[in-house]
């Protein structure tokens, strides 16, 4: 195919080039041996079968390549220059010409004439030299498509990567494009930090990737660092399976990596006392703890292949009304609860076969609550194919051309979480064609294609799943957010916040940068409504924007609302749990804290002036102030609050239990959860609290300043 | 901020598909026709990626490369070298000089976006 845009400069150079080598020819005519000459020739050729390489000029790069060919010969002193040879060359050279003329509708070609040059042209070259291989076509075995393959693929890079420009983290990142992938970084061979020489790489990874591609796409990924690095590329397949006996079992995948000797795990498993062979293997030193996670998600992401290839097999469900799963999940919580107990009441016993019984206990009460919520989870991709169509109605209705693209489809979520997911995706979507992408003309004048993409994809991320809404329109103006916070009074005119506080501001109440209302979004009901709906599924939602490039909503949600990670605290003798997804940081306040704060609920985190309130007081507990409190600092309405209490206790994952029907008025408590010891907790929701602290606060300052009011017009 | 890729080759047909292909995926492109045209525009100039022919007159390919890679700027940038399919020999000497990666003659559009996709972060 012809690029027509670069034909003309071709076709200009070329000439310049023809001249250029029909001078060095006549130059080699007088001295045969002139080595500057013999490089101009040579570099003449090159570069037009180079630039018509390049543009689709076949038939020329495919004769000035023969040409070539003997004067690299020449030039490597393989053969001399000879009157036959520059006479040849010159024959050559008009062909080239003629060649072209032909291409941009000059008299054609007499090819015959082209293959007569040729032939006499190779009939130059020695005859050992002629042997070259013709680069046959490499049959590849192609992989039946759709079959997955998991590989373990360790990458060392030679220690000088960075100092060829090149940065392992794109590698990686093209290797994650190929398929799922999980990469742990090796950190074994970093050195004590005076010894550490910053322009060198220490690090080496494992990467667990399940692909359709096959061994050689994988290869081609670290083609540019090959020869020097260490690339270890283990297809975990049938055979391997078949020969470990279907089950793949953590020793194996080890010693096949390398990490471990048979010996040593003869060894280990001889002196082996507690029932976990890692944990022994990591305890002896025979390997770290990082290639133990290695082997780990082998072995697990095997399977889970398994698993799938069993689901193909037999594809058999049942259904279940989703009650009584809520109330097998219920019960689940009550038998954490009492192993809990069980557990603390043998740590307290001394008794061996107490104990024993104890941690088996919690190994199957654990193993079954996660069983049971795995029951609840659903892949979002149902949700993902409604979105289709809205996409496609609305983008006819505002007149905009719009692809969606989806990725994660499979990923799990609990049911409750998908089900009340919809509608906030639903407005990011509409937002995102609505405001994020531009019309079809303006996109094509800003040199973008004329249909705008959105992307949609979901992904796990430890106990939360990720989701994005991207789009590649405008981004998000942020003068025009500048100018409706000032006229809001969001933001004070002499105040300038930084580019992601200004971003976030689109999640206050009421706010909306668009002028003019459409039927589609814009209508009052804005992100703030989005941010709720996400807060109230206790995930958190944030937005990047770039000028010209497209704006990303990220939502971040846990995997499951059963349970929640917290972190346990305690006022008086009643205990509270916060939801760790909010937590920052924990501090502590002396009485000389509040004494320099003038009594005013506020505390100074690294210079920043943080208001917090006192679960004692907002609880009306009683019992003495110890000395120094504990202010937990979280995030609520977009804005850091503390929450002072007596003591933190610590992290502690629990199921949540619904408060009856009589407390549904209660404001500020999202649930209850019984601890180890039978006593119950209180699960705090912080942004009523927050919000209600604010009203009263509000009303105080109003009070004082009518109050002053009235004192200053008496005087 | 548009990243800077200089594209160094002595043909104007190439230097054009290279700014046509690097443009269109909107980046800033800046052109030099050989080793020491590029070295004086660099060297006001740092770019974020080098693009460069290896056969030039004055200097070539492999000698900018080390001139390059002896910059403080130029240290760790990703360089793209454009070799032919008949040059395995340079192709070594060009990578012991510090070359990222390499591409040969002629490539697509598109597989010339895929290596800076990997190289250039």
């Amino acid at each position: 195919m012809m690029m027509d845009q670069y034909a003309e400069t071709f076709r200009e150079e070329t000439l310049e080039l023809l001249s250029e080598l029909e001078v060095g020819l006549l130059e080699l005519e007088q001295r045969p041996d002139d080595a500057d000459a013999i490089d101009r020739v040579f570099r003449a050729l090159h570069t037009v079968k180079g630039s018509a390489g390049m543009i689709g000029f076949e038939a020329i790069s495919g004769f000035t390549h023969e040409v070539e060919t003997v004067f690299e010969l020449v030039r490597s002193g393989g053969l001399a220059v000879s009157g036959e040879l520059v006479n040849l060359t010159l024959a050559a050279r008009d062909m080239i010409k003629s060649i072209m003329e032909a291409d941009f509708g000059g008299a054609a070609v007499d090819p015959q004439a082209a293959e007569r040059i040729t032939d006499a042209l190779r009939a130059l070259i020695p005859v050992a030299d002629t042997a070259c291989p013709a680069a046959g076509e490499q049959a590849t075995a192609a992989a039946a498509a759709g079959d997955e393959v998991t590989y373990h693929i360790r990458f060392r890079p030679p220690a000088n990567i960075f100092q060829r420009g090149i940065q392992p983290l794109g590698l990686l990142q093209e290797l994650a494009r190929l398929g799922r992938c999980r990469i742990i970084a090796e950190t074994d061979a970093v050195p004590e930090l005076d010894e550490l020489d910053p322009e060198l790489c220490y690090l080496y990874w494992d990467v667990i990737l399940t692909t359709e591609h096959d061994e050689d796409r994988i290869r081609d990924v670290f083609i540019f660092v090959e020869d020097d690095c260490e690339l270890k590329i283990v297809a975990i397949n049938d055979d391997l399976l078949d020969a470990a006996g279907g089950e793949l079992r953590l020793g194996d995948i080890l010693i096949q990596h390398g990490d471990l000797t048979a010996e040593d795990l003869e060894r280990v498993m001889r002196a082996q006392t507690r029932p976990m062979l890692g944990e022994s293997l990591v305890r002896a030193g025979v390997v770290s703890g990082s290639q133990l996670d290695v082997a780990l998600e082998v072995q697990a992401e095997v399977k889970r292949q398994q698993q799938k290839r069993q689901a193909l097999d037999e594809a058999s469900s049942i259904r279940v009304r989703s009650e009584k799963l809520d109330s097998l999940v219920d019960l689940v919580g009550e038998l954490v609860t009492v192993q809990a107990r069980l557990s603390q009441t043998a740590a307290g016993q001394d008794d061996p076969v107490l104990s024993e019984i104890a941690e088996e206990v919690e190994r199957l009460t654990w193993d079954m609550r996660d069983h049971i919520l795995n029951i609840r989870m659903l892949p979002i991709g149902t949700t993902f194919s409604r979105f289709q169509r809205l996409v496609r109605d609305l983008s006819r209705e505002l007149g905009k051309e719009v692809q969606l693209v989806t990725a994660g489809a499979e990923t799990e979520l609990d049911k409750t979480v998908i089900e009340r997911l919809g509608d906030p995706l639903v407005h990011l979507i509409r937002n995102a064609i609505d405001h994020g992408l531009e019309a079809p003309a303006v996109r094509a004048q800003a040199g973008k294609t004329r249909q705008g993409t959105i992307f949609l994809s979901a992904t796990h991320s430890g106990a939360n799943v990720i989701l994005e809404v991207r789009d590649d329109g405008g981004g998000i103006d942020r003068e025009a957010i500048r100018e409706r916070a000032r006229s809001q009074g969001l933001l004070s005119g002499d105040l300038e916040s930084n580019d992601s506080e200004l971003l976030n501001l689109i999640f206050s109440p009421g706010f909306s940068t668009v002028g003019e209302v459409s039927s589609v979004s814009g209508r009052g009901v804005g992100m703030d409504v989005v941010k709720r709906a996400i807060d109230s599924l206790r995930g958190s939602i944030s937005v990047d924007s770039r000028a010209g490039e497209g704006t990303t909503f990220t939502v971040k949600l846990p995997l499951t609302l059963a349970i929640i990670d917290g972190l346990l605290v305690q006022v008086a003798d009643e205990k509270f749990v916060l939801p760790l997804s909010a937590v920052e940081e924990c501090i502590e306040l002396s009485r000389a804290d509040v004494a320099r704060a003038n009594r005013k609920n506020l505390i100074r985190v690294r210079g920043e002036i943080v208001p917090y309130l006192r679960l004692r007081e907002r609880f009306g507990l009683d019992g003495a102030l110890p000395e120094i409190e504990q202010v937990v600092v979280a995030e609520a309405l977009g804005q850091r609050v503390g929450f002072a209490v007596d003591h933190v206790i610590g992290e502690h994952q629990t199921v949540i239990k619904a408060l009856g029907l009589m407390y549904k008025d209660v404001t500020g408590l999202s649930g209850a959860t019984i601890l180890g010891d039978g006593s119950v907790a209180l699960i705090l929701d912080l942004p009523p609290l927050v919000r209600e602290a604010e009203l009263a606060e509000r009303l105080l300052t109003d009070a004082t300043r009518s109050q002053r009011h009235v004192v200053s017009s008496h005087s | 901020m548009a990243k800077k890729i200089m594209a160094v080759d002595d043909s104007a047909t190439i230097r054009q598909v290279l700014k046509f292909t690097l443009q269109g995926a909107g980046f800033q492109v800046s052109e030099a026709e050989d080793g020491d045209d590029a070295l004086a525009k660099l060297a006001n100039d740092p770019p974020d990626m080098l693009i460069t022919d290896l056969n030039m007159p004055r200097m070539d390919g492999i000698e900018l490369i080390r001139q390059v890679r002896q910059q403080p700027w130029g240290k760790f940038i990703p360089i793209l070298m454009l070799t032919t399919e008949s040059q395995e020999a340079k192709k070594l000497e060009g990578k012991a000089a510090g070359a990222s990666a390499w591409l040969v003659k002629p490539f697509k559009p598109e597989q010339l976006l895929a290596i800076i996709n990997v190289v250039l972060l």
